[in-house]
Parts: C-alpha cells; sequence; structure tokens
C-alpha cells in the first residue's frame, strides 16, 4: 500500500473552502516553531500576535481601519484575476488616487462644503483609473504584459508622489518635512464609530464587496469575465470581446485602489505624505487569494490580514518582534494556501503505486 | 532481422497478458491479452473510448498498467519508460504528434533517438533512411513550417532511425490523404517483410482489411474478439467493435439544395493570425436551404481558420465577404451572426466549444444567451438558463447526472451531443460545424448525424467541416475541399469519386519543391 | 571625452547591468523550459541579506557569494514544489515568492540595517589590470562581473551545443511531447528553476556586496521585475539578454551621472522614473515591432502540466 495521488473529475467545493483555513493553521504552527527558533517564546508572541489585539474595542475599529482598504482593492484585483488580467500595480493606482483625491483637498483648504469629499473620491476614482488606463491600453493595443507595466508604474508613481510632498505639495508650516499640510474638516471622511478610527471607508468596502458578489454571480458581465479568464477560445467563440474585459477589469481595480488611496489620505492619514501605506497594494493580492477569488471570501481575509498588520505592530511592542515578520507571514500565508489548493483538483488515495493520465490544468485563476 | 513470417517454433514478439489500468472512474484497460508475432501486421480496433491509446501507451512505457505482464521474445520484461522501450526496439508514432514545432527536424529526430550526439552523422542516418523508405525530409527544417503529412514522417523516421522490431502507429492515416495512405501501407508492408512487427490502431476498418494479417478487437476496455480481417466482412467487425446493430440514417431523398442560399461567401481572404497558421485565399461558396454543403481536407489546412471566420470570432476585411441569408455580415462579430441565425460547433471541445470547468446551465448560456433570452437587463435569468440546458440534455439524450455537472466530467460523446443540441435548439437558419463526430463513439455519432439531416430537412443549410471523408460522403449534398487555404470548386456528392477528393485534398501541397525525386508521391507530401 | 571620464561612465554600466544580466539569465533558463517565476524580486532580497549577513558576520565574501546562491535556490525549490509538484499558477505563486522574500529579507536583514561593509574586491591580474582603458574595465573587475558573462556565454552554448540544452528547450516547447517520448520534463524544470534561483541568489549578493556595500530593505527596487523585462526583449535569446542589461544599466547610470552633476533642472526623482519608464517604452516597442519578439516566447510557457508516472 502506498500513497497515490490521482485528479478529482470534479473539484471539491469541500476543500475549497476547507483549504484556507488549513493555510491558516499550517501558517500558525510553522510561526510557532519559527518564533521558537529566533528565541521568542512562542505562545505570548503568537498572542499578543493574533488574540491581544482584538481584546479591545480600539483593536477591533483598528482592524475595520485596516482591513477596509484591503477588502476594497482585493475585490477590485479578484474580478481582474477571474479574467486572468493581472494587475499587480494596485499600490501605483492607490498612490495615484490619493494624488487625485488630496489635490482636491489642498485646492479646496480651509474651504467648507458637503461636496468636497464627494468630488475628493470622485477624484480619486478617476484617478486610479485613468493610470490603470495605462496598463490596459498596452495590453489590448500592443499585448504587452500587464504585470510588469502596471507594477513598473507603481514605481513612477511613488516616485512622483515624492516630487510633490518634496516640492509643491510641501507644508510650508511644516519645519521642512516632506509632507503636505493636514486636511481641512471638510476633507476628512466621517467616522463611523465614535471614539476610534472607524471611518465610512469600511461602509464602502462591504458595500463593494456584496456589489461584486452581484456582478460576478447574476450579471452577464460576470459571466463574461469568468468565461474569458477560464477559456478564452470560448470567450470568442461566444461573442464576448477579450478587450472590453480587460480594459472594464483594469479599470474596475484601479478605480477601486485609486478610491481607497483619497479615503486612506482623508481619513486615518489626514495629509499626503510619502509613504502612504503599508503595501496595501500588494497584500491586497494574498487577501484577494485567501478570499478564493470570491468577493463575499475576501470581507474574512482581508479582516485576517488586517489582524496580521496590527498583531504584528503589536508583537513588535509587546515582545520585540521585527517588524518584517508581518510580511513574512503574509507571504507563508499564501504559499501554504496555494499548496493546499492542490487538494482542491488532486484527491491522495491509499492504494497500489500506479499512474494516472497525463492532463493539462486549467488556470485556478 | 532475420525472421520472416509467423513460424511457429519462434516466439512472440510481443505478448500482453491480462493488462488491466484504472484510471479514477475508468476501466481503460480490464485484463487485455494480445500476441503480436515477428513481422506481423497486427490491427488493434475499436471505437473510440476502447482502450488502444491507454494499451499502446503501456507498450511503450508512457504508461503502467496496474496488473498484468509483459513478454518481448518470450521473456517477461518491465517497460519503465519510453528509453526502456526503445532499448527493447518498440518504435511509436503518436496520434498527436509528440513533436517540438519551434524546434527542426533534425532536432526532433535527435530527441527520439536515445545517446544520439554526432548531430552530422545523424543528419546524414535521416536522409539515408528517409530516402530508402520514400520517406523525403530535409534535416535543418523547422517543424512548423511542414505540412501534417511530413510531421508524421518525422515521426516515423525516427522509429526506423533505431531499426525497431515493433513499431506501433496510433490512428496514422487521420491526418492522410487517400494516396498518402496507400504510401504509408507500401512502407508498412516493407517493414514487415524486413521482420518488424507492426501494431496498427485504428477504428476504419476497410483499412484494416487492407493492411492486417491480424486484427484484435477492443470494446469498453476488454478484448471481444481476435480475427483474420481479410476474413472478415467491415459489417461484422463493425458490429463486434460497437457491440449493436448498425443504425442506418433515414437520408432524405436527393433533390434537396434548391432553396434559396442562406450562407454566401465570396472573395474570403483572410491572414492567419497565429505565428504557424494558414491564410485563407479566396474563399468562395454557398450554402442553400436545406443542403448540406462538405468541406474536406488534410487537417491543418486551413479548416480552423475557416471555421473561425465564419462563426465571428475573427473578422472579415469586408461587409460583403459573408452573406447570412442575404445581409452582409462580414463584419460583424460571433454574438452578432448569432443573432442573424448563424450557429457554430466549432472542433475543439473543451476550452472553445465549451468551458470545461463551467457546469451545463453556465454552457448554454455561453452562446445560447441571445438566442435564448437568457439575459435580461444585463442580469441572467437564471431559471430560465437551467431549462435550456435540461432541455438540450432531454432531448439529445446528454447522460448526465445533472444539469450542474461541470462540462468536463461529461464523455466526449456526451458533451458532443449536448454542444450539438445547444446549436440545434437556438433554430439556426445556418449551422457551421466541424469534426460533428470527431472522439466520439458510434452511438453517438449516429445521433449527431441525424440531428444535422433533420435540421437541414427543415430547411436550414448546414456546413460540414471534416477530415472523416466517410462522414462527408454519407451526409453531403456537394463538398469542396480545402487545401492550404484554397478552396476547390465544389462536387455534387454524388457523382464525386474518393480518387478525385484524394487528389484534391492532396494536389497543393509539397509546393516547397522537396519532394520532386519521389515520383508518384511529389503531389502528396 | 578623455578616458578620464569614458572610463568611469563603463564601469559604472556594467556595475549596473550585472544584477539585471544575473537574474536574467537563469530566468532566460527557467523560462526556456516551460516555466515562469515572477519571484525574482523575492529570490534576490533573499540573496542580498544572505551574502550581506554571511560578509559581516564572517567577512567571508566567497562564502556570503556561496550563501547567497544557495539561499536563491532555496527559495526556488519552494517556488518549484509548489509550481511544478503541486501545480499551483505559476502566476500567483511568483507573485507570493516576492511578497514572501521582502518579508524574509526584512527580517533576517533588521540588525544590519546602517552597518556597511567594505565592497566585494575586485580581482587584480597582475600587469594586465594596469593597462590604459581596457585594463580597468576588463581586467579589473569583481567575480560575479566575471561570473555574469561567463554564465551567459555558458548558457549559449548549453542551449545551442549540448543535448542537455536540446532537451531543456523540449519541454519549453512540448511539455506533452517531451513527456510521451520518455523525458522527464517535472525534474528538467526544477534542475532550470533552481538555476534561476541560484542566479537570482547571486545578483542579490551584487547588490549588497558590490553595487551599494550594505543593506537596505528592498534594496533590489525593481531590478527583479526589470529582469522579468529583458527577458522578453532578449526573445529568450542569451546573447539579446547581455546587450539588454548592459543598455540598461546605461539607462540607469545616465540618470545617476545626471543627478551627480547637478541636475538638468527636473526633480532627481523624474531621473529615478527613467529604468521604469524605460522598461514599459522597450517591452511596448517589442510587443508592437513588426518583429514581434513574444511569439518566439516558449509555448508551454507558464502553462501547469503534470505528467504520470
Amino acid at each position: 500500500m502506498s500513497l497515490r495521488i490521482e485528479p478529482r473529475r470534479e473539484i471539491s467545493w469541500r476543500m475549497l473552502y476547507l483549504t484556507p483555513f488549513l493555510a491558516v493553521l499550517l501558517t500558525v504552527m510553522t510561526g510557532f516553531v519559527v518564533f521558537m527558533f529566533m528565541g521568542y517564546s512562542p505562545l505570548q508572541t503568537l498572542k499578543s500576535f493574533f488574540i491581544s489585539p482584538i481584546m479591545t474595542g480600539y483593536g477591533l475599529a483598528e482592524l475595520g481601519v485596516k482591513a477596509a482598504p484591503l477588502v476594497t482593492i482585493a475585490v477590485g484585483l479578484a474580478i481582474g484575476f477571474r479574467a486572468n488580467v493581472w494587475n499587480i500595480g494596485a499600490e501605483g493606482q492607490l498612490t495615484m488616487g490619493a494624488i487625485a483625491g488630496g489635490g482636491i483637498a489642498l485646492a479646496t483648504f480651509g474651504q467648507e462644503g458637503s461636496w468636497i469629499l464627494p468630488a475628493m473620491m470622485l477624484a480619486g476614482i478617476l484617478g486610479g483609473m485613468a493610470y490603470a488606463a495605462i496598463p490596459a491600453f498596452l495590453k489590448t493595443r500592443f499585448e504587452v504584459s500587464e504585470i510588469l507595466t502596471s507594477l513598473m508604474l507603481t514605481y513612477i508613481a511613488t516616485l512622483f508622489l515624492s516630487i510633490l510632498v518634496y516640492g509643491p505639495w510641501k507644508d510650508p508650516e511644516g519645519y521642512g518635512f516632506p509632507q503636505s499640510r493636514m486636511f481641512s474638516e471638510a476633507a476628512i471622511v466621517p467616522i463611523v464609530w465614535e471614539g476610534t478610527r472607524l471611518h465610512i471607508g469600511a461602509l464602502i468596502a462591504l458595500a463593494v464587496a456584496v456589489a461584486a458578489w452581484v456582478l460576478m454571480t447574476r450579471s452577464i458581465i460576470g459571466f463574461e469575465i469568468k468565461v474569458v479568464g477560464q477559456a478564452p477560445a470560448a470567450a470568442r467563440f461566444a461573442g464576448f470581446a477579450r478587450n472590453r474585459i480587460v480594459w472594464l477589469c483594469l479599470l474596475l481595480s484601479g478605480g477601486l485602489a485609486g478610491l481607497v488611496g483619497t479615503i486612506e489620505v482623508s481619513g486615518p492619514i489626514g495629509q499626503i505624505i510619502p509613504n502612504l501605506t503599508p503595501g496595501y497594494g500588494f497584500t491586497a493580492i494574498i487577501v484577494a487569494f485567501l478570499g478564493r477569488l470570491h468577493p463575499l471570501g475576501i470581507v474574512p481575509a482581508g479582516l485576517l490580514i488586517a489582524l496580521s498588520y496590527i498583531g504584528g505592530e503589536n508583537a513588535q511592542v509587546e515582545v520585540g518582534l521585527p517588524q518584517g515578520a508581518t510580511g513574512l507571514f503574509q507571504g507563508m500565508l499564501l504559499f501554504f494556501l496555494l499548496a493546499s489548493d492542490f487538494l482542491v483538483r488532486y484527491r491522495i488515495v491509499l492504494t497500489r503505486p500506479a499512474a494516472a493520465a497525463p492532463r493539462r490544468e486549467v488556470a485556478p485563476a | 532481422m532475420s525472421e520472416v513470417g509467423t513460424a511457429v517454433s519462434v516466439p512472440s514478439r510481443l505478448e500482453l497478458r491480462g493488462i488491466t489500468k484504472r484510471f479514477p472512474g475508468v476501466l481503460a484497460n480490464d485484463a487485455v491479452s494480445v500476441k503480436v508475432q515477428p513481422g506481423e501486421i497486427h490491427a488493434l480496433l475499436g471505437e473510440n473510448g476502447a482502450g488502444k491509446s491507454t494499451l499502446v501507451k503501456i507498450i511503450y512505457g508512457v504508461l503502467h498498467a496496474d496488473e498484468g505482464e509483459i513478454f518481448w521474445d518470450g521473456k517477461p520484461v518491465h517497460i519503465a519508460d519510453p528509453h526502456a522501450a526503445r532499448a527493447l526496439g518498440i518504435g511509436m508514432v503518436f496520434q498527436h504528434f509528440s513533436l517540438f514545432e519551434s524546434m527542426t527536424v533534425l532536432e526532433n529526430v535527435a530527441l527520439g533517438v536515445d545517446g544520439a550526439t554526432d548531430m552530422k552523422a545523424l543528419s546524414a542516418r535521416v536522409r539515408e533512411v528517409s530516402h530508402a523508405y520514400g520517406l523525403p525530409l530535409e534535416p535543418s527544417r523547422a517543424v512548423h513550417t511542414l505540412s501534417v503529412g511530413e510531421r508524421q514522417r518525422i515521426e516515423i523516421v525516427r522509429c526506423l532511425l533505431q531499426s525497431p522490431r515493433l513499431l506501433i502507429m496510433d490512428e496514422p492515416t487521420s491526418v492522410l490523404t487517400p494516396q498518402e495512405v496507400e504510401k504509408l501501407f507500401e512502407t508498412l508492408r516493407q517493414l514487415a517483410a524486413e521482420g518488424c512487427s507492426i501494431l496498427y490502431i485504428s477504428h476504419k476498418l476497410h483499412e484494416i482489411k487492407a493492411l492486417c494479417d491480424r486484427a484484435t478487437i477492443l470494446r469498453g476496455g476488454k478484448v471481444v474478439a481476435e480475427c483474420d480481417p481479410k476474413l472478415e466482412t467491415a459489417k461484422s467487425m463493425a458490429q463486434l467493435m460497437i457491440g449493436a446493430e448498425i443504425r442506418t440514417l433515414a437520408r432524405r431523398e436527393a433533390g434537396a439544395g434548391t432553396g434559396k442560399p442562406r450562407l454566401v461567401v465570396e472573395g474570403l481572404d483572410l491572414p492567419s493570425e497565429e505565428p504557424h497558421g494558414v491564410d485563407l485565399k479566396r474563399i468562395g461558396f454557398e450554402v442553400r436551404a436545406g443542403e448540406i454543403f462538405g468541406i474536406a481536407g488534410v487537417a491543418g489546412n486551413g479548416q480552423n481558420e475557416l471555421l473561425m471566420a465564419l462563426s465571428g470570432e475573427r473578422i472579415a476585411p469586408h461587409d460583403n465577404a459573408v452573406l447570412i441569408d442575404g445581409r452582409p455580415a462580414g463584419r460583424l462579430d460571433a454574438a452578432k451572426r448569432r443573432a442573424l441565425g448563424l450557429c457554430c460547433v466549432p472542433e475543439e471541445r473543451n476550452g472553445h466549444a465549451a468551458v470545461p470547468e463551467m457546469s451545463l446551465v453556465e454552457n448554454g448560456v455561453l452562446s445560447g444567451h441571445e438566442r435564448m433570452g437568457l439575459v435580461a437587463g444585463g442580469i441572467l435569468r437564471l431559471q430560465k438558463a437551467r431549462d435550456f440546458a435540461a432541455r438540450i440534455v432531454r432531448e439529445f439524450d446528454v447522460r448526465t447526472p445533472g444539469v450542474d455537472t461541470l462540462a468536463r466530467s461529461l464523455s466526449g460523446g456526451n458533451l458532443q451531443k449536448f454542444v450539438v443540441g445547444r446549436e440545434i435548439l437556438q433554430n439556426p437558419g445556418v449551422l457551421v460545424v466541424s469534426q460533428p463526430t470527431w472522439g466520439v463513439d458510434a452511438g453517438a455519432a449516429a445521433a449527431i448525424h441525424q440531428a444535422l439531416l433533420t435540421l437541414a430537412g427543415n430547411g436550414a443549410a448546414v456546413l460540414v467541416i471534416s477530415q472523416d471523408l466517410d462522414e462527408l460522403l454519407m451526409l453531403t449534398n456537394r463538398l469542396a475541399v480545402i487545401n492550404v487555404g484554397v478552396l476547390s470548386d465544389p462536387l455534387p456528392t454524388a457523382s464525386a469519386s474518393v480518387e478525385e477528393i484524394g487528389l484534391l485534398m492532396g494536389g497543393l501541397h509539397g509546393m516547397g519543391g522537396a519532394d520532386t525525386n519521389h515520383g508518384g508521391l511529389a503531389h502528396v507530401a | 571625452m578623455s578616458l578620464d571620464i569614458v572610463v568611469p561612465v563603463i564601469l559604472t554600466v556594467i556595475s549596473a547591468a550585472t544584477p539585471l544580466l544575473l537574474a536574467g539569465i537563469g530566468e532566460l533558463v527557467a523560462e526556456r523550459a516551460g516555466v515562469l517565476n515572477l519571484g525574482i524580486e523575492g529570490m534576490m532580497l533573499v540573496g542580498a541579506v544572505a551574502a550581506f549577513a554571511v560578509a559581516h558576520v564572517t567577512g567571508n565574501y566567497m562564502l556570503a557569494i556561496l550563501v547567497a546562491a544557495m539561499a536563491g535556490a532555496l527559495l526556488a525549490l519552494i517556488f518549484g514544489v509548489l509550481t511544478l509538484t503541486l501545480v499551483s499558477n505559476q502566476v500567483a505563486t511568483g507573485l507570493a515568492l516576492t511578497l514572501f522574500g521582502i518579508g524574509l529579507s526584512a527580517l533576517a536583514g533588521a540588525g544590519f540595517v546602517g552597518s556597511p561593509i567594505a565592497p566585494l574586491p575586485k580581482l587584480e591580474i597582475p600587469g594586465l589590470s594596469e593597462l590604459p582603458f581596457i585594463g580597468p574595465i576588463l581586467f579589473h573587475q569583481d567575480v560575479l562581473v566575471y561570473l555574469s558573462v561567463a554564465l551567459t556565454l555558458g548558457v549559449i552554448w548549453f542551449l545551442k551545443r549540448t543535448r542537455a540544452g536540446m532537451i531543456l528547450r523540449a519541454c519549453g516547447d512540448s511539455d506533452v511531447s517531451a513527456h510521451s517520448i520518455g523525458y522527464d520534463v517535472i525534474r528538467i524544470r526544477y534542475l532550470a528553476v533552481l538555476f534561476g534561483g541560484v542566479t537570482s541568489g547571486l545578483a542579490g549578493a551584487y547588490l549588497s556586496l558590490a553595487y551599494t556595500p550594505m543593506w537596505v530593505e528592498n534594496m533590489t527596487a525593481g531590478r527583479g521585475w526589470i529582469a522579468l523585462g529583458l527577458v522578453v526583449f532578449s526573445s529568450w535569446r542569451p546573447l539579446r539578454l547581455l546587450g539588454g542589461a548592459y543598455l540598461f544599466g546605461g539607462v540607469t547610470i545616465l540618470q545617476l551621472y545626471v543627478q551627480g552633476m547637478g541636475g538638468i533642472g527636473v526633480p532627481a526623482q523624474v531621473l529615478s522614473m527613467l529604468p521604469y519608464i524605460a522598461t514599459i517604452v522597450v517591452l511596448t516597442i517589442i510587443s508592437a515591432g513588426p518583429w514581434r519578439g513574444r511569439l518566439d516566447a516558449p509555448a508551454c510557457l507558464g502553462k501547469p502540466f503534470r505528467p504520470a508516472t
């Protein structure tokens, strides 16, 4: 008797929803070992990582503050990933959104008006969309890989932001620090939980997730996106234009990232600074996969990854864990998830050793 | 290679005893036993899915049996991989060639010859062997520039270089013109006369009668009979192969095809968008109401390109290149042409006609969303989509546990019935169908043929693109032949001869002029 | 221009090109075998931190380079297990590898930030190194510069002239065919991916030992992604990769020199954007041009394959 791996005739839905939990479990177990080797008390560290941050109301609110941008971006990315459109430049689109929305905040500095915030958000969405339009154009017109272009544009966006905060947008009363002045009251997003930093972005994130879920499961557009991603030739046969879907996915994910950029500068940050996020645009990729590219699955996934950010900071304070640990865990989680994906498509059976037919797998995305 | 014929005292070249092979949910080979004598041309006959390909892959070491033994010259052997098979003297020509498109002929040969390091010497041997067997090849050519027939020669020469004692040919003639088939048979007979055994896999009965000394018939993974094909009739072997009486088609009376033209193609030029594809040149024909029009040709001569140009997956250069019921449609995409009444069944089921990882309901939506009204205001009407899928399953006898089953878990024949049914139930004015029964069992093939005849009988124009000449001769009113992207003038099927069609199929091959030394074969390169 | 200016310019072009060439040549081999590894950036960072740590602690540069190569290979092994054995999506796994490498290197390098080391020593070749002009350029370089060129020439020879190279190309052209005539596609791809890991590790080592002898978080600054772009630019040909890497080295250095000369009236950040903009422009030209390099992409690039046993 020995182990044999054989392809499943149908993908296992049970495994599809079980594997994220398996991945989390494996990550925690690996963390236990890693902490032990690094000379930290594993239980103590895991506790300050995963438990103590959410024991207070403030901690829970912070979870929402960090999960909101992750979920909003990840929902957009996941729709693209479903169509095999690999926008990995959400960080750049977020930056451009922050610049566009923040630009309005600075231009209206000192003014009052309920129109300012909606205008900022609209500008943020448009800024992100415009920036995502570059890879969309290059992909649809010249077949340039959107992976490379969207990523290169992220570096360019960061440098552009740096030009602004070191130059024209620098706060005249900021003692030379590279940051803009603090936004005025009309340009700050409303708080939804009094006494905490939890802002309206959390509600927007939930609304975006639900809307995306309806789009993907009930609309013909969502159906087109899935067909384009799974079987491009079948999409063409059906009359679904790939280029339209590429544009749609990039504009949608870019717009959502841009919206997040605006909300971040007009919410938790309150001004424009050189380092807007701890890499939300990249981490959202992990969130999207962890949520199984399913808009509703992304919500708990976003909360979990948000916890890893807060937990990382907390463990830094409580047990002196280096900051890089957060990134390491996020990467590890994605590894375990991708590895456990195997169980969705294959099963392991106890039997005599023998062969399965060679076959191509359809990409899981 | 001294042994000749089938002397009784000599042990079998190859003997399989009780070979069993399971795949998830399928018993591909069930205790199969076969004996192949030295110098014998032995047929392995069976329908698609009977287990022939699995069996020969086991012999060649690509797959391993779960149970059973293999004897070579009377001694038990374990064939771990294809290298081991080649070391024994087993060569194999695959149905879907094992070639490398971007590499040269010489590199392709070298990859299949273990221990070939001196490329110069190998190149000389390729020329020598290919000349000796009348299989001309230029070693420095890149494979993607070659015709399908030439590609098969690479596979054969690759085997011959190693002086095989058993040559396995898996469905070798499906990519050849009738004349090329004749030439291949000569080569195989020459090899057999030299003492090489040949295991010849096919489901074409007349070929087996013409070529083979013995035949083993497989059905559902089991050996159901062994016979001398020369003593059997095609009909008796077919019954053994299928396990039932063959249904005869309810062929409507001649005289159909006098209706108004429903599909007109005129002056269609379309350069290929694939790097190694075929350009369509000045394609023109018309299909009338009630008519079934056939397009014959060897694989890779522009059939796929033509289907895409008709379906709207590729847009024609001008609007009048394609007329559907008189309306210009050349510049319309697939969805708009479907709205005009042109439906299509592409050759490849998985990933083209259907999305393997989607349910039958979703696959019904794929092409039926517009004509069947499955979308309203951008929102899918799920109940209507389910009803449509259920109707296809019911009316076309698709064997499936339900409409939520993934397309990829259906057998080839059942998925094909679903796909054909999906298009026919949309009540098309024009149906274009490519390889309607490719890889489909006989029962499903008969049902599909009947459905096409009925559709035409009801006044639709049906265009069938197929490499299976028998199928076209049986179904069509008129047919034309496509060769290197050029379509011949149409012939009335009733008066067309196989020889004539075969010449058209091979007519323009070998334009590179590489084959001028080989007399009778020059035109079928 | 006098030699006084030309020689240092050429030297800096070489030093900017070397990490791109090292990372690119390994990725090129992996892609020719049919595997798309987007994790170069992560493997480079881990190589960089590993090399720096070893050099900082032991002072042994050869050991540091060796450890960097092994660290890169280790990450590549993770990628191999996931994509080749467990058939995960190569794009997603490559992204994961990058994110993982960024985190791992930041964690491991936290203690080394701000502690400089002496740069990787240049190899002196008595007599030749003193030659004017060609002496400093050709005969006064560090070991990784020589290695990058040697590896490129070696890969050219391997792919063109050896049977093993032919088999590797066959795996990238048609995995199904290679498998059906008896080649162990998965094993060959593992080796190619590991080679890619080794050279990415070396590329990282070059950054933290020679280019800027220190450790800074995320010090690769997108060079791994630029190397990926260069592989496309090269149409999967090693010699064109060499040219491309040096071309990009030139762009990088142009920007540094203009900045060094006090700029030309534009913010420094605009000049820093140049390599990224150049990558986009070059990819567009390559994809749009009549020669359409992408058509040379290995046919099985990025496609999952799971063979029978």
